[in-house]
């Protein structure tokens, strides 16, 4: 085949804030790169289709399926992954209101759900639960039924736009 | 699973992405959004594919206006169409379209070209593009054609595409000032495929109807447009369900999808009414 193609992609990126290279199989998912190279296992690989929204993390400001881009597309973009969310702090009124309101039972569709809440929130909009509902409809959950979910999330927007507090 | 895929190219502007596809022999795959493509590589539905990824090609992107036409490039995202103030004022059918369009995260990805080169009968822009009467503007080796929504779609993820040729944009008249543009759909679940759809555009010219998830492709409901022409919307509705074949599957019976069509064409036509000046 022509030597246009590579089967190996050299990429460099941001993960979390720090500089990363690699080099990547052409047909690695952003998901499988973050979790076997960099072992950053927040996010999850789990339909591989881009239905259940287990994979979502961030990329260059927006929240994406990880499972549904590849690593070789993610050369010179600005990931940020569940680490890097929690320990920058950005999420940790959320994670708060997670286990406040028992938002969580395995905890498997966590990240996806937390990185996928805060792209709905980081507007500063203050969303209703039909809104917040639908925000989540790619983001399965089988263990919680949803309801407390919602309830974190409609919590955690009204205090941040100071109308309750958690 | 994991994809299986030949090789990657990032391709820098168009013509470089044009001699990648034919220096590709026929194994090439334009990769835009990804977002069906990532979803059929992760599966093995296909493997080996030599992937030419054109999302750096910013002459793709955007939206203009034109001498009243409306164009979209190939790369513009889901995302970009729903908050885009040329679509709202310009192509309000789109931009309430991609509230249909499976979820947020997806919408972040997915491309408009994208979506009408994969020709999903079950997806909405390219029934969308239909009733808009939209132009397909591809670029090959040979040059530019446009080719008319109504000629592109062929069958089942098929389209007038020829080997070597890339989407490049859509172009399509601008509403008129009393135009009205209506999408209904029905899904269990947000965002999962609609079990079925229907676009409606009254324009002076006449309406244009255009079904999702009835058939093969997105095509004209030309016996139920003459039926609402003529103002009878009962008529309408029995015409196109009396046009349409709908499939069966693990999701509905062609008979349900039958009646389901029905049914939004009359909510459809009730939105029409309450938008009449």
């Amino acid at each position: 085949m022509t030597a246009v193609f590579s089967d190996r992609i050299d990429i460099a990126l941001t993960v979390n804030g720090e500089a990363v290279e690699a080099r990547v199989p052409a047909g690695r998912h952003l998901v499988d790169f973050l979790r076997l190279d960099l072992g950053l296992t927040g996010a999850h690989a789990s339909c591989e289709h881009g239905v259940c929204g287990a994979c979502t993390v961030r990329v260059d400001g927006a929240a994406v399926r990880g499972c549904l881009m590849l690593a070789a597309q993610a050369d010179g973009a600005e990931v940020w992954t569940i680490e890097g969310l929690s320990d920058s702090g950005e999420v940790a009124d959320l994670q708060a209101a997670f286990v406040a309101r028992n938002a969580l039972q395995c905890g498997f569709c966590t990240p996806g759900m937390l990185v996928a809440a805060q792209d709905l929130l980081r507007s500063g909009d203050v969303p209703d639960r039909d809104t917040i509902r639908e925000h989540l409809s790619g983001n399965y959950c089988r263990c919680t039924g949803y309801e407390a979910i919602v309830d974190a999330i409609e919590t955690v927007a009204q205090a941040r736009a100071g109308k309750g507090a958690l | 699973m994991k994809a299986s895929v030949g090789g990657y190219a990032r391709a820098t502007d168009l013509r470089h992405a044009l001699d990648l596809l034919a220096a590709s022999d026929g194994t090439g795959r334009v990769l835009a959004g990804g977002q069906s493509l990532i979803a059929a590589l992760n599966m093995r539905l296909s493997a080996g594919d030599m992937l030419i990824d054109i999302n750096r090609i910013a002459a793709l992107k955007g939206v203009t206006e034109d001498g009243g036409r409306l164009r979209i490039g190939a790369l513009t995202r889901h995302a970009q169409i729903a908050v885009d103030p040329l679509v709202a004022v310009h192509a309000p059918l789109l931009r309430k379209a991609t509230d249909l369009i499976a979820h947020a995260a997806i919408r972040n990805r997915g491309t408009i070209g994208g979506a009408l080169a994969h020709a999903d009968p079950a997806a909405e822009f390219p029934a969308c593009v239909l009733a808009l009467d939209a132009t397909i503007h591809v670029e090959g080796p040979s040059g530019a054609r446009d080719i008319p929504a109504g000629d592109f779609f062929v069958d089942v993820f098929e389209t007038s595409l020829r080997e070597g040729e890339i989407l490049t944009a859509i172009s399509l008249p601008v509403a008129e000032d009393a135009e009205s543009q209506v999408i209904h759909e029905l899904a269990r679940r947000s965002g999962d495929y609609a079990l079925a759809g229907v676009c409606v555009v009254r324009r002076t010219a006449g309406h244009r109807i255009v079904c999702i998830s009835v058939g093969t492709r997105p095509e004209l409901a030309e016996a139920a447009m003459q039926r609402l022409d003529a103002g009878d919307s009962d008529g309408a509705i029995d015409a196109l369900r009396a046009a349409i074949d709908p499939p069966s599957d693990t999701q509905a019976s062609g008979t349900y999808r039958r009646h389901l069509a029905g049914v939004l064409l009359r909510r459809a036509i009730a939105d029409l009414e309450g938008d009449r000046p």
